[in-house]
């Protein structure tokens, strides 16, 4: 079985893993970072959320071999030394129901804000579009970013 | 929640013994920590003040609450402890909220039917109430006072007399030795009391959820654990044929595979059969599934179709169908009515798809069973598991974990049998993981059908008859394991619960064999009978030539007193009830400014329902484009359950309802083809996505009412208030779900 190094969080880990393996189970079942959420398997709900080299991807979808010393990011270690503003404006909101797509929205709507620092609702439903809730809490999404965006 | 570290002074239990004259020597008795507790190895429960199976308090005055509902966002755990800690008395962040596992000493774990805070509103302020009134006793019983000389305030007493206070956690020891009150004795707050209940609060959960830290099923790890995913029956009773055993093994990572019990009898919460893999992986475990190459007899249900089986349905209408309800005579009505109207309404197969798919994670230890799956009812969990393995029920520990999301899914446990067969099987922790394509496929289905609604008026345009039929497939199977070919009296009751004054009515339901798991989704058979009732009284609108919202009124405004009319759920009588449902509507009518000038191609839909003890109204917004696409900017509900403990939660579950409506309206449909599903992930069975959500404005009701229902009654009004919004947009009458592409040119 191939050996991967990649960074986590800042930590460099070592995995034997087959090259096919997606990151989002290098992640939960090798590594034990559970926060990143297995919801589709197929690039189509965004519960996995997570960043490769900075950049926002779905890790159902990107094999370990291709993640191979880059450095990824996941809702552990989107702000290690408390809350960044999102997860700050998340609570305020009270934005999850369920909470279990949370993590990939956090992780987008970090990622959107740090391209465009004041989104319009039009913004944010573009941007947003791919991360699926089936509890329905988009409206609190947006005023969550929105909050974000003034308070951050 | 954090447990604040604070100084208590402990007072000794010999002068509480003293002083009420109770016998020394009295030990406290640990059957106050549950058994389950109890075997759970390494964890440490010290001996706590236990007056209700709700709650129990430490010496150091931290409070334990053993809420025996689960979370899976309907905000009823921090719900339920606004209950328990209003009428303790206790300071907030001092609760810490203990693992959710099954036990019969709870009553019904069933989280489900919107009953977890009306049905438990007395029962969890009085185990507040009785263990403040014990703390209480055993403070005025230190001082020598009278216990009106007491007064229990966010986690601390005072004496009255003295001006000393002392914190909960001093009188633990000695309360816990004094008799468990009558409830009769305990004085709950008045209303006016309260200070949690009926305040917003921030969901408990909110720090986890946002840190990635919260654990749901699929995120359970334990100690040397395994990890398992299955091929099962495409077709509901189909069997396993065969597979490649060899080429499964041959994949790195792959350890065992393991046949699954094959399904017998009704199918209750069964395991559907198939054949699982195990691997040191879920990636392994999938890949080994792929190698496998599982062959399946389809068996019985193998010509289910979808498009074939709803000619059937309408057949069986045209048939009539049985009678489960009639007032009045509603055939002579309608013969001397002098307009009739007759509309067909349609709702396919839909689906739960909650973003984590189910998941359990069993560990069979020598005859010692351990689950934690986010299943919605653990005592479910271990009835189902016990045959399976050969132990008692009560001898499983089940823990719930968050649930992320469940909509009715979770109440069926098929997937922890699995994880329990199979850690049984290889002897290790095994988690058993549900990939998506697993949940679309293998479901219990929200059922398909059809509805048939001919209404007679009178001179006046006044409804005379309503003439009811329904058919579709029940979920009693699941439900109590009974088989029966028509949907009962039970499911088709929401139709008769509406508070309509119409002299002349009669329900009927028509043949309709299950041929795939027919379960309860979020709202149930409300989703329907509200998509067609509330429809059906804009098509009186439209062809009175009313204003719907005047024909809504008139619906309530006369209700007939009928003592018959019984409601199980919501037993008010029907005067009250119409008054309660027309007071939701106006409100939202009013919240949307109905009636008002609006741009071309754009209108506003109303709609009304009650349902598990609640009641609610929707008015949509709703803009069809040229090229006829919907779009609804905005949303008013109105909802009176009562009174709403957890008042943000409430308004979050009726701003999430609309959008769950809508994905039935808009998107949703399962189709069945050659008896196996044809939709397999969120590409083929859409839910609403951020830009089709509407900005959603929510009033919220208090009264005198007993409490109702919050997590499923906003859905119901949703589909047909969408539906009369595009009437009233564009014209077109939309009768079949989902609206998908029938206003597109």
């Amino acid at each position: 079985m191939p050996k991967y190094s990649l960074r986590v969080n800042g930590d460099t880990h070592e995995v034997d893993a087959p090259e096919d393996m997606p990151l989002l189970w290098v992640l939960r079942d090798l590594l034990g970072l559970t926060g990143t959420k297995f919801g589709c398997g197929e690039n189509l709900c965004g519960a996995c959320t997570v960043y490769v080299d900075g950049s926002p991807v779905r890790s159902c979808s990107r094999a370990i071999s291709g993640v191979a010393n880059r450095s990824v990011t996941t809702i552990e270690g989107l702000s290690p030394d408390g809350l960044n503003a999102v997860q700050e404006a998340w609570i305020a909101e009270d934005v999850p129901q369920c909470g279990y797509c949370q993590s990939g929205q956090i992780m987008a709507a970090t990622a959107l804000l740090a391209e465009n620092p004041d989104p319009s609702d039009e913004q944010i439903d573009r941007a947003m579009l791919r991360n699926l809730c089936r509890c329905g809490t988009y409206q609190r999404i947006r005023k969550a970013i929105h909050r974000a965006a003034r308070e951050g | 929640m954090a447990t604040t570290n604070c100084a208590v002074t402990n007072i000794s239990r010999r002068d509480v013994i003293k002083t009420l004259g109770l016998a020394t020597g009295f030990v406290l008795s640990s059957s106050v920590v549950p058994k389950s507790l109890r075997a759970l190895a390494g964890r440490a429960v010290a001996d706590p003040f236990s007056p209700s199976v709700y709650l129990a308090i430490d010496e150091d005055g931290t409070v334990h609450a053993y809420l025996h509902r689960v979370e899976m966002g309907q905000g009823a755990r921090t719900g339920m402890t606004q209950m328990l800690a209003d009428d303790l008395e206790a300071d907030w962040d001092r609760i810490h909220l203990m693992e959710t596992f099954g036990d019969v000493k709870f009553g019904s774990q069933n989280t489900d039917g919107s009953t977890s805070i009306r049905m438990f509103y007395d029962a969890y302020r009085t185990a507040g109430a009785t263990a403040r009134h014990m703390l209480e006793d055993a403070a005025a019983a230190h001082w020598r006072v009278d216990r009106g000389q007491v007064e229990a305030r966010n986690h601390r007493i005072t004496n009255k007399v003295s001006g000393e206070s002392l914190d909960y956690g001093a009188f633990v020891a000695a309360a816990a030795l004094l008799e468990v009150p009558d409830p009769a004795w305990v004085t709950l707050k008045t209303r006016a009391q309260h200070r949690y209940i009926g305040t917003s609060v921030q969901n408990l959960y909110a720090v986890d959820f946002a840190t990635g830290r919260a654990i749901f099923g699929q995120d359970v790890r334990r100690e040397g654990m395994v990890y398992a995913v299955a091929a099962r029956p495409p077709v509901v009773r189909g069997t396993l044929a065969g597979y490649d055993r060899a080429a499964a093994l041959a994949v790195a990572g792959v350890l065992d595979i393991v046949e699954l019990p094959v399904m017998e009898g009704a199918w209750g919460f069964q395991p559907l059969g198939g054949v699982a893999v195990v691997a040191t992986n879920t990636w392994a475990a999938i890949r080994g599934r792929e190698a496998l190459a599982a062959r399946f007899h389809a068996g019985p249900n193998a010509s289910h179709d979808t498009t074939e089986y709803e000619a059937s349905l309408w057949r069986a209408i045209d048939g009539g169908g049985e009678e489960t309800y009639s007032r009045g005579d509603v055939e002579g009505a309608l013969a001397s009515s002098t307009r009739r109207i007759s509309a067909d309404y349609f709702v396919p197969y839909q689906h739960h798809a909650p973003m984590e798919p189910p998941a359990a994670t069993a560990d069979w230890n020598a005859g010692d069973l351990k689950i934690w799956t986010s299943c919605q009812d653990p005592q479910a969990v271990q009835n189902t598991v016990g045959p399976y393995v050969g132990l008692e029920p009560a001898d499983i520990y089940v823990e719930a974990t968050l649930l992320g999301g469940a909509f009715g899914r979770k109440s069926k446990p098929d997937f922890a049998v699995e994880a329990a067969v199979l850690s049984k099987h290889v002897g290790r922790p095994v988690k058993m993981i549900w990939t998506r394509e697993d949940d679309m496929r293998h479901g219990f289905y929200h059922a398909i059908s059809a509805q048939r609604i001919e209404v007679g008026l009178d001179p006046a345009g006044r409804i005379q008859a309503w003439d009811h039929r329904a058919a579709y497939p029940s979920l009693m199977e699941a439900y109590t394991g009974q088989v029966v070919d028509a949907a009962t009296s039970f499911e088709v009751a929401p139709v008769m619960e509406q508070p309509l004054a119409v002299p002349h009515m009669r329900i009927r339901s028509a043949e309709a064999k299950a041929h795939v798991r027919v379960g309860w989704l979020r709202s149930v058979t409300s989703i329907q009978h509200g998509f067609a009732v509330g429809s059906m009284v804009d098509e009186i609108a439209e062809v009175t030539g009313r204003r719907p919202d005047q024909v809504w009124y008139d619906l309530f405004g006369s209700v007939l007193s009928g003592a018959d009319l019984t409601d199980p759920d919501r037993p008010e009588p029907r005067p009250v009830v119409a008054e309660r449902l027309s007071a939701v509507l106006r409100r939202v009518a009013d919240m949307s400014g109905y009636g008002r000038v609006l741009p071309n191609r754009t209108g506003i839909g109303l709609a009304a329902f009650t349902s598990f003890g609640s009641f609610t109204a929707a008015a949509l917004e709703v803009e069809v484009s040229e090229s006829g696409e919907v779009r609804v900017p905005r949303a008013w509900t109105a909802i009176d359950c009562g009174l709403a403990v957890s008042p943000d939660r409430v308004t979050a579950q009726m701003e999430g309802a609309v959008v769950f409506g809508l994905t039935i309206a808009l998107h949703g449909q399962i189709t069945v083809k050659n008896g196996s599903v044809e939709q397999d992930n969120f590409d083929g069975y859409e839910i609403c996505r951020i830009d089709e959500a509407p900005v959603v404005e929510v009033a919220i009701f208090e009264n005198d009412h007993p409490l109702g229902g919050a997590g499923e009654p906003g859905v119901p009004p949703v589909a047909a208030a969408l539906s009369n919004g595009i009437f009233a947009a564009v014209g077109k009458r939309i009768r079949r779900l989902p609206i998908g592409d029938q206003l597109k040119a």
